[in-house]
Order: C-alpha cells, then sequence, then structure tokens
C-alpha cells in the first residue's frame, strides 16, 4: 500500500472548511458571473436607443451614467425613463422612446443636462440647436399624408393616447396633453408644425403642377433627433422615426 | 486593537485572541479578577433574566429604521411630490442643491470612464466627509434600503434556523474584498460599471423612487438565499459597496465602544451581529484594554448596544467625551 492510500479521511473541520471555499468561490462567482451578463444585451441590440440631449458617444455614455435618474425627475414631460435590467449595463441608464413621449425641449435650457451629475449628458451643450440625438426619417413615406395630399382632423394620436406637448399658443409654460388639443389640417404637416426646432423639417411640392397637393418631407442639417416629429405623426405606425445616434456627415 | 488590525480582520483575516503583550496592566488585572471571582448561580440566573427583558429593548433599532425610511422616503417624495429636497437616487443625488456621490458608484464611474469629473469630486467629498463623520457603514445600516429587507429576511431565516427547517452556511469573509478588486478591474478594463447592473442598493433605491422594474429579481434571489441558505450572504459576505464604506468607518469617531468590566461574555451580542468579528473582543479574555472601540467593519447598527443588559457596549464620538 501506498502513502497516500492510508491517509486518514479529512476531518469534520477540514470537510467544512473546504465546503466554505466552495461555496465562497460558486457565490463570488455566480454575483460576478450575473454582473457580466449585464454585456450581452450590449452586444446583440440591433438598433441603438434613443439617448436624452446631451448625450455622449454611447460606450462613454454608459461608462458616465451614474444611474441616479436626476434627469428623470427634471424632465417637464416626463419624457425619460431609465434602464431596466433587460438593459444589462445599461440598467438605470436614461433613454427616450420617442412615439410614447418625445423630448420637445418644452424646459427651455435642456434641463436634463443641467441636472446630469457626471456629464454623460455633456454640459457643452446649452441650447436645443446643437443637441444631436439623432436624426429623422420618412421610414414609410406611403404612409405620409403630407405625401398623399391628405388633411388631418382630430387629435394627432387618438383619445387615449396620454403624451405631453407644450403648445406656446395655449399655455407658455406648461405642457398639455396631445389628446386635448385637437387639429383641422387641410393639409397634414404636424411634423412641421409641432417641430421645436427652426427649419428641421419642411415641405416642398411633389411636381410643378399647382393643383397638385401632394408635399414631399425634407429633412435639413438642423434636424436634431429629438423625436417630436415621431410622437406627433397621425399614423400607425409612424411614417417618421428618428434614427438614434445617427449624424449629418461632415460636408 | 490596532488600526492594521481592524482593517486587516475587514479584509477577511479571522480575528485571533490578542498575544500576551498587547493588554494594558488594567486589563489583564480585569481579567485575573473575573478568573478568581466566577459569577456563582445566583448571579447567573439574574443576568440570564437582564438577558431576557435586554431581548424587548429595540431603541437603536427602532431609531435606525425610521431613519432609514425617512431618508429613502425624502427621495421618493422629491421626485413624486416634487418636495426637492434629495434630488435623485442614493447612487447620485442633489441635497438641496448641493452634489452628493455614493462612494462605490462614483468610484465605478471613474474607473469606467477613466476621467475626473468636477461635480463626482464635489459629490463625493461630501458624502466621504458626511459619512467620516458619522460611522462609515453605518451608510450600510441606517441608508441601505437592501439592508432593512435583508434584516427582515434575517428574522425569517432565524425562525425557520430555530426550526431546524433550514442551516446556515458561511463563506469565506475573503470573498468580499477579491468582489471588490474584480470589480474595480471590471470596471477599468471593459468601460462599464459592471457591478451596478446587480447592485441590490441602486437597483432597490431606483425601484422605490422610478417605480419597480425586472431588476427586482436580483434582490429577490438575494433574499431568497439569504432566508434559506446563508444568514445575511449580500452583506456579511459579498458587497463591495460595504467594503468602501468600511474603510471610511476605519477612522471614523462615531462608533460603538465595548467596556469589559461589567461584560458577563455571555455573547448576546455576538449571536444578533451581522459581523460579529468586530465583537471578538467581548470574548472572555479578549478585551486589550478597559476601553475599546470596535473594528473598521462595524455597522454601527447598534442592535449589540439594544441587546447588552450590562451598558458595556455604547455608542460614543471618540474625542467628543475627552472634550467634554
Amino acid at each position: 500500500m501506498t502513502a497516500a492510500a492510508v491517509r486518514p479521511p479529512p476531518s469534520p473541520v477540514q470537510l467544512e472548511r473546504r465546503r466554505r471555499f466552495l461555496r465562497s468561490v460558486l457565490l463570488g462567482g455566480a454575483a460576478v458571473g450575473a454582473a457580466l451578463a449585464g454585456w450581452i444585451p450590449i452586444a446583440i441590440r440591433a438598433e441603438p436607443r434613443l439617448r436624452p440631449p446631451g448625450a455622449i458617444a454611447e460606450d462613454e455614455f454608459l461608462a458616465s451614467c451614474i444611474k441616479c435618474g436626476q434627469c428623470v425627475q427634471v424632465c417637464p414631460v416626463k419624457a425619460i425613463e431609465l434602464g431596466d435590467i433587460t438593459e444589462g449595463f445599461g440598467i438605470g441608464v436614461p433613454h427616450i422612446d420617442a412615439r410614447a413621449q418625445a423630448c420637445d425641449f418644452s424646459c427651455d435650457a435642456v434641463q436634463c443636462i443641467l441636472a446630469c451629475p457626471t456629464g454623460a449628458l455633456t454640459h457643452a451643450i446649452s441650447k436645443k440647436e446643437e443637441v444631436r440625438m439623432g436624426i429623422a426619417r420618412l421610414a414609410r413615406p406611403d404612409a405620409c399624408l403630407a405625401r398623399q395630399g391628405a388633411g388631418f382632423k382630430g387629435q394627432a394620436r387618438g383619445p387615449s393616447y396620454t403624451g405631453l406637448h407644450r403648445y406656446e399658443k395655449v399655455d407658455r409654460w406648461k405642457p398639455i396633453p396631445v389628446a386635448d388639443h385637437p387639429y383641422d389640417l387641410e393639409l397634414c404637416d404636424l411634423c412641421v408644425r409641432e417641430c421645436p426646432v427652426p427649419e428641421a423639417i419642411r415641405l416642398g411640392p411633389m411636381s410643378d403642377d399647382p393643383a397638385d397637393r401632394r408635399r414631399h418631407v425634407e429633412i435639413t442639417q438642423t434636424c436634431v433627433g429629438c423625436g417630436m416629429c415621431e410622437m406627433i405623426c397621425p399614423v400607425e405606425p409612424a411614417a417618421i422615426v428618428i434614427d438614434a445616434r445617427a449624424q449629418w456627415r461632415p460636408a | 486593537m490596532s488600526l492594521m488590525q481592524s482593517i486587516a480582520i475587514m479584509l477577511g483575516r479571522e480575528p485571533a485572541k490578542p498575544a500576551p503583550e498587547a493588554y494594558s496592566p488594567e486589563a489583564r488585572a480585569l481579567h485575573e479578577e473575573k478568573r478568581a471571582h466566577k459569577a456563582d448561580k445566583a448571579l447567573r440566573d439574574e443576568l440570564h433574566a437582564a438577558l431576557h427583558d435586554a431581548h424587548k429593548v429595540h431603541t437603536w433599532r427602532n431609531r435606525r429604521w425610521i431613519t432609514l425610511l425617512v431618508v429613502n422616503l425624502l427621495f421618493v417624495a422629491s421626485y413624486r411630490f416634487d418636495v426637492q429636497l434629495i434630488e435623485g437616487a442614493l447612487t447620485a443625488s442633489r441635497v438641496i442643491g448641493f452634489h452628493f456621490a455614493d462612494l462605490n458608484s462614483a468610484l465605478q464611474v471613474t474607473l469606467a470612464f477613466k476621467t475626473i469629473l468636477i461635480n463626482l469630486i464635489i459629490g463625493t467629498g461630501t458624502v466621504l466627509l458626511m459619512w467620516l463623520l458619522l460611522g462609515g457603514r453605518s451608510f450600510c445600516s441606517w441608508t441601505c434600503p437592501y439592508h432593512l429587507v435583508a434584516e427582515w429576511a434575517e428574522a425569517l431565516h432565524l425562525k425557520l434556523a430555530a426550526r431546524k427547517l433550514v442551516k446556515d452556511h458561511a463563506l469565506d469573509r475573503r470573498v468580499r474584498t477579491v468582489l471588490w478588486v474584480v470589480f474595480a478591474v471590471l470596471a477599468l478594463g471593459t468601460g462599464y460599471t459592471v457591478y451596478e447592473t446587480i447592485s441590490p442598493t441602486g437597483i432597490l433605491s431606483r425601484a422605490l423612487i422610478y417605480g419597480p422594474g425586472l431588476a427586482l429579481g436580483v434582490v429577490g434571489v438575494l433574499l431568497l438565499l439569504e432566508i434559506f441558505y446563508s444568514r445575511r450572504l449580500w452583506c456579511r459576505y459579498l458587497c463591495p459597496i460595504g467594503l468602501t464604506y468600511g474603510a471610511v468607518g476605519a477612522v471614523s469617531p462615531l462608533r460603538v465602544a465595548y467596556r469589559p468590566a461589567l461584560c458577563h461574555h455571555e455573547g448576546a451580542c455576538r449571536k444578533v451581529c451581522l459581523v460579529p468579528h468586530v465583537l471578538d473582543a467581548t470574548k472572555k479574555g479578549y478585551a486589550t484594554g478597559l476601553h475599546q472601540g470596535l473594528g473598521a467593519d462595524c455597522t454601527r447598527c447598534g442592535l449589540c448596544v439594544d441587546i447588552c443588559p450590562t451598558g458595556s457596549l455604547r455608542f460614543e464620538v471618540k474625542y467628543l467625551d475627552k472634550l467634554l
């Protein structure tokens, strides 16, 4: 018999010590593993999220955001939501679902940027015209009422829609529900009419015929990607959408 | 106990009986005296009775729970009812306009972003100073919402354990130190605040303020583990935030102090404590002086102060009693 074969069985104390070590490694490893699993949603996400005004480049944004939600708290139209754990490392990081509630800059002074304690929403920006969240795009031109020469009458998003918008002519200071502000338009120009940035969207004639009421939608380089057009678009799903994070190529 | 020993024990070293030369002459005399005069049965019975009464004292626990609830509800009310006293969440906030930043969250962001942010410097400076004065890990027991639900889970665990339905499985305390380093390295290496993904403190604080989400599943899993598998698993063995604040508590003047003179070494304090290794001095013959603070890892929760029938454990502000 070899020396190893006659080694006495481990004492209860030794056994417990071994088990404790194993438990510690397994549970500690599980905690690290669970946290690292937060990388998966980042890796598989096809479309970038629409981030609040002033958000720096996505990787840096996720790194610098301290997940406190102060931007959420100051937004007068409650456009900003925090990511759930399904966003992985993006948990607690703010984003905007423009179709549900867009940023319409009704705070006037980009309050979310002022609220951000880490500069994840960069303090280099102080005016809405400087914001670059993305670019609007007419994703479904066939559905666009303006391109059909059609008008629009009624509540832009129906009676049950709860989204808010500040109508300067109604109340300069307080956003009201879009449902409380019905329209009666001979030609639908809602995206142009409610766009908070001057000249970001234009309607142009489709032909030389003056009787042709159809208008095409042109998005200019002043578009900041706030998503107001996507929110107000009365067709379902929206004809105009924001390509989050898209940037105009330098001319 | 020296500062280095206190920190080593916080990092995971098991406390040991002090070396003979570590005892002060007064402490040595006290231990001699106690050995010579073993408490007779009448005195022991009296003590057990006193201990029974002590179990009903919840002064500090109640103060602490009220404080914890008020702080967290102030966050909620500030947003929900636009009171604007504490805006933000526990990870970072503005308290009547002043930046506050959680030390651990600020550390993760700084390591991941690799930039010194002036607002975070201000925020962490304020918070560092605050918890330096208030006891370091007192953040855990007096503010962290997870600590409160974990205390309730612990009560359930102890009930089940008393009926032999569950058994406590201890972990090696060094695992917390390893996790702290691992999460710091991961933040630095990946550029993401990896730890925040599972931080029950951040998740619970945001859930309270902004509404519940799937992330509460993390809290649920942890509580289930703590009820059925390992008592106070997260706060005791794993949470890196606890270690961050523990480092602050190592030098904080607000502490629980132990005076062995009246102590009968029944060990009731160690049984209720989240971090019993800080109470090693309460074992018979372990106290090296007549008056010493508990270690850095102490969360200043006051459970030991409540349960001690002899008043041997008390809150104190170091240096302040000398001034007065």
